[in-house]
């Protein structure tokens, strides 16, 4: 009898209070936490910070390294760089917060639908997954970017369809075995109607794992963005971007190393804290997959 | 009377937890005298798994051996260094559990898992082979030789326990643990198994502790009988004296308790009012007391020790002591 | 076409004299599952993927009492009642509820019925949405049928008073019940649109012996006072004897034995039921058993025996059994059995 009961328990994780303490109490995640909040208070506050416009040109200071007027130098056009990396921030999370929203959502509708429909519904959803997986992310950017051109939209369209499957797979086999549980059973005896049962039961437990996956995907698609960009394929000119500001690091690494270290720095901070903060959260709110 | 198999003496296991300290054993004593059957009963909670983890020494990290001694044929368990212990288990102690789908590894086949517990024995393995078939025969597998080369998934529920039970007995062990080995059977299977334990003993020499919450396979299967509640024993004796002349009012109230000894049918079936006690805060006075029906002046306040009812019948109630 | 009108006539003739006495009718139901894909299936040219789990069952629940439902695993008494409820998929059969008879299968069809039978769950805890609480829980049924408007706070309040369970327990999740408790909030969201018929699977599985009286009692007193019917499906022999007004035996999903529960324990009729008996322990040491009752194991579904389908295991099989296959008649006033031979005339 305690057999049964064991394998029909569904774990649940701490909540609210519990869950920030130990969050603050793992070092890793207190310091990704730290990261994201700073990266996040700069996108937010870009205007109070920077003190030039990202776009406003002064040809005769080009190249010029840190200084009080401008703090990390300025790039062959003169832009100030550091006002360029601010604002490149607001849009590097915008654009991750858009995308992953989306895959996010349209992840989960298909997810779910895939398992809690029936069998044919799950069988196609699968072989769309399966293909759209197959692609080479880099390659399908490329031909989606010369079909529609470069754009914003384009890198955020690119990130949703290839993240998609990612959530729609964990939330499926996830669906899948929750289906199975008698309080499924027993809401579906009470006259409960698929959705209902979707939105009420299934959603609220399987949205946990998801939303663990998500803030973990968030530096993929900063990279994704960022790497874009630096192709020339992404964020348009002259819009800030920390990719394109790589980019003309890149070109005129004779001229300053600061644009480089200036486009490269904010990536890799921010990728660490998303990445520590993900990690922290997933060992706390989903202990089966901690390592011990 | 021939020294025991097992000999347990006023054991006392606590488990420390977040809420403090979990008395889950309190001066527990019992004996297995050699080839006969133990039956241990007791409903969840009453420290029946705790007790045979003690046994078999594979209790958990947090437990703490406050008091008393395990003597398995004369030496102490407790004080067993891990080399001795492993020597001893499966070899002279062996267990059959209670999902035989969970003990059974299922990606190995029976063949090879059989073999493999012989790993001590000298002998060629087509020897240890021909053990394993006719052991398997003889807890009533059909077609040994053919189904020995099956996996764990290949055979039914009531199969696999006669398995576990083959693989419990090829080592000819002195005490063979059985916990509630029939709960995840039909009750036909139970039936089957229960018999074949009974035909089993008469073939081996060894003893069984049977552990299980089912009153009825008690009085079927054991000799003796020890009556656990809140991690205390609180009576034991042969099973005819136990099941006729029960003085503990615990043991009176679960066995009026058990629908198939009720002969005329009634809608209205007895309980046990009450819950178990909390076993990290307890009560002074004899365990029982807070849901005994006859609980009286010294219950409340004073723990009762271990009376005499009748030759090898012990109960602890102040009632027996006091007639 | 004919046919169909033709049961139709007689099913209403039979309507216009039992129409008070029987709550639910089940007739001819029959489950059946599939065993392979349908791909797979073309591939290994299997003409019949399907097993039946429930075949030709039919029997009547009547209003205010008992019926058992008795069998071991794989007997498909789960699946019959979950059919009952539309959870499952009927491959043929009817059901009628309350006069009215069931015509298609969709959940819409079955919702009305969804709301006159409550099931409960074997396993309270598990069939509880781990992340609702109890007052969530409780209500839900009301939100289900368009009914919120009520005051669901006094409802959900009134349910638990029924049940005997404090109020405080409202804002719990059910992993911080216990067991007992468990099982109480499962019969109070059973009560909550007062059903009239509850199925109840296993109600006292995994419950100690001195505290599934609790359960059964609370059921009886609530059945005296709200007339209800309770379907009990168990394989718990000692407790369905105490509480059941009627019982029938599954065996391979079909009914072996049906009749009044007190005379199928006196005289059971069929030799599985005898078999079924005999195999439980009696907490008595002067009753041992010196043989271990019926022989061998459960067929499987996807290999049925040829005539009847107990003929390996039975102790008192004859020739025109191994061939013959039984139907399940009346043998006598109210008791039915499927048996050539059965044990009551010999």
């Amino acid at each position: 009898m305690a057999v049964i009961a064991a394998a029909g328990k569904i774990e649940i994780g701490p909540r609210g209070a519990g869950a920030w303490r130990r969050l603050l109490s793992d070092p890793l995640g207190a310091f990704g936490l730290a990261l994201v909040l700073l990266v996040v208070a700069i996108a937010i506050f870009a205007d109070l910070l920077a003190q030039y416009s990202p776009t406003q040109l002064d040809i005769r200071n080009r190249f010029s390294g840190p200084n009080a007027a401008h703090w990390l130098g300025s790039d062959h056009l003169g832009r100030d760089t550091f006002s360029r990396v601010v604002y490149g921030g607001r849009i590097a999370l915008w654009v991750s917060l858009i995308a992953v929203s989306l895959s996010l959502s349209i992840g989960l509708v298909l997810g779910m639908l895939a398992g809690y429909g029936p069998r044919w519904l799950d069988n196609t959803l699968m072989l769309v997954f399966d293909a759209v997986r197959s692609f080479p992310t880099i390659m399908f950017a490329l031909a989606v970017v010369t079909i529609l051109g470069p754009s914003l939209n384009t890198v955020i369209f690119i990130v949703v369809v290839t993240t998609i499957p990612v959530y729609g797979r964990i939330v499926r086999t996830q669906t899948l075995s929750l289906r199975t549980h008698e309080f499924i059973l027993a809401e579906r005896a009470l006259g409960a109607g698929p959705f209902r049962v979707l939105l009420h039961h299934v959603l609220p437990n399987v949205i946990g794992p998801a939303l663990i996956l998500a803030s973990m995907e968030i530096p993929v698609v900063i990279t994704i963005e960022a790497g874009l960009s630096f192709l020339g394929v992404g964020v348009r000119p002259p819009t800030p971007s920390w990719g394109s500001i790589l980019n003309d690091g890149y070109a005129f690494i004779n001229d300053t190393p600061w644009l480089i270290i200036a486009g490269g720095a904010p990536v890799v901070i921010t990728t660490l804290g998303f990445t520590f903060l993900g990690e922290a959260l997933r060992d706390i709110f989903d202990p089966r997959l901690r390592r011990e | 009377m021939a020294a025991p198999i097992l000999d347990i003496r006023n054991l006392s296991i606590s488990f420390a937890t977040p809420r403090g300290s979990v008395d889950a054993l309190r001066n527990v004593s019992l004996t297995v005298p050699p080839d006969r059957i133990v039956g241990i009963v007791g409903e969840s909670g009453c420290g029946k798994t705790t007790l045979i983890s003690a046994v078999m020494h594979l209790l958990a990290h947090n437990a703490i051996v406050r008091a008393g001694t395990i003597q398995f044929e004369g030496t102490d368990v407790l004080t067993m260094t891990e080399d001795r212990l492993r020597d001893l288990r499966g070899r002279r102690m062996a267990m059959v559990f209670q999902d035989p789908m969970t003990s059974l590894n299922p990606v190995v086949s029976i063949a090879t898992q059989m073999i493999d517990i012989q790993y001590r024995d000298a002998g060629s393995t087509q020897d240890k082979l021909q053990r394993a078939v006719a052991m398997l025969r003889k807890v009533g597998i059909p077609d040994p030789e053919q189904r020995i080369q099956g996996y764990p998934h290949q055979f039914s529920g009531g199969m696999r326990q006669r398995i576990s039970i083959a693989m419990a007995l090829l080592m000819n062990p002195a005490l063979l643990i059985a916990d509630e080995p029939t709960t995840a059977l039909d009750v036909t299977m139970e039936a089957q198994i229960i018999h074949l334990l009974r035909q089993l003993r008469r073939e081996f020499k060894g003893s069984i502790l049977f552990v299980s919450h089912n009153l009825g396979l008690i009085a079927e299967l054991c000799d003796e009988v020890v009556v656990m509640y809140a991690g205390e024993v609180v009576e034991q004796g042969e099973v005819r004296e136990l099941f006729h002349h029960a003085r503990h009012p615990y043991t009176r109230l679960l066995l009026e308790c058990d629908p198939a000894r009720i002969a005329a049918t009634t809608r209205r079936l007895p309980t046990i009012e009450g819950s178990l006690p909390d076993l990290a805060n307890l009560p002074g006075g004899c365990i029982f007391a807070p849901r005994c029906p006859q609980a009286y002046g010294p219950c409340a306040s004073e723990a009762p020790g271990t009376y005499a009812v009748a030759s090898g019948h012990t109960a602890r109630c102040f009632r027996v002591r006091d007639g | 076409m004919r046919w169909h009108q033709a049961t139709l006539l007689v099913a209403s003739g039979c309507a216009m004299v039992e129409a008070q006495a029987n709550l639910l009718e089940v007739e001819g139901a029959r489950v059946r599952f599939r065993t392979l894909g349908f791909l797979r299936a073309l591939i290994a040219g299997a003409k019949d993927p399907y097993i039946d789990a429930v075949l030709d069952v039919s029997f009547a629940v009547r209003a205010g009492e008992t019926f058992g439902l008795v069998g071991e695993s794989g007997s498909g008494k789960t699946t019959l009642v979950r059919a009952v409820l539309g959870l499952v998929d009927l491959w043929s059969g009817r059901i009628r509820f309350d006069g009215s008879e069931i015509v298609d299968r969709s959940d819409a069809a079955f919702k009305p019925i969804r709301r006159q039978i409550s099931l409960m769950f074997q396993d309270p805890q598990a069939s509880l949405s781990p992340r609702k609480t109890v007052r969530s829980s409780i209500t839900e049924p009301f939100i289900i049928h368009n009914m919120a408007d009520r005051d669901l706070e006094a409802e959900a309040r009134e349910l638990l008073g029924m049940v005997g369970l404090p109020v405080g327990l409202l804002d719990n999740y059910p992993h911080q019940l216990s067991g007992g408790q468990a099982r109480r909030v499962g019969v109070a969201r059973a009560l909550a649109l007062r059903p009239k018929l509850i199925i109840a699977d296993e109600p006292t599985a995994g419950l100690d012996v001195s505290v599934q009286g609790e359960v059964l009692n609370l059921m009886n007193e609530l059945q005296g006072r709200l007339g209800l019917s309770y379907v009990i499906v168990t394989h718990n022999l000692p407790v369905i004897r105490h509480v059941s007004d009627r019982l029938a035996i599954m065996y391979l999903g079909r009914f072996v034995e049906e009749g009044p529960t007190a005379a199928i324990f006196a005289r059971p009729l069929h030799p599985y039921t005898l078999g079924l008996l005999g195999a439980v322990p009696q907490p008595d040491p002067d009753k041992r058993r010196e043989e271990p009752g019926l022989m061998g194991e459960v067929p499987s579904l996807n290999n049925r025996p040829r005539g009847c389908e107990f003929h390996a295991r039975c102790l008192y099989v004859q020739e025109r059994c191994r061939v013959d296959a039984p139907v399940l008649t009346e043998v006598a006033p109210g008791r039915r059995a499927a048996c050539h031979f059965p044990l009551a005339g010999s």
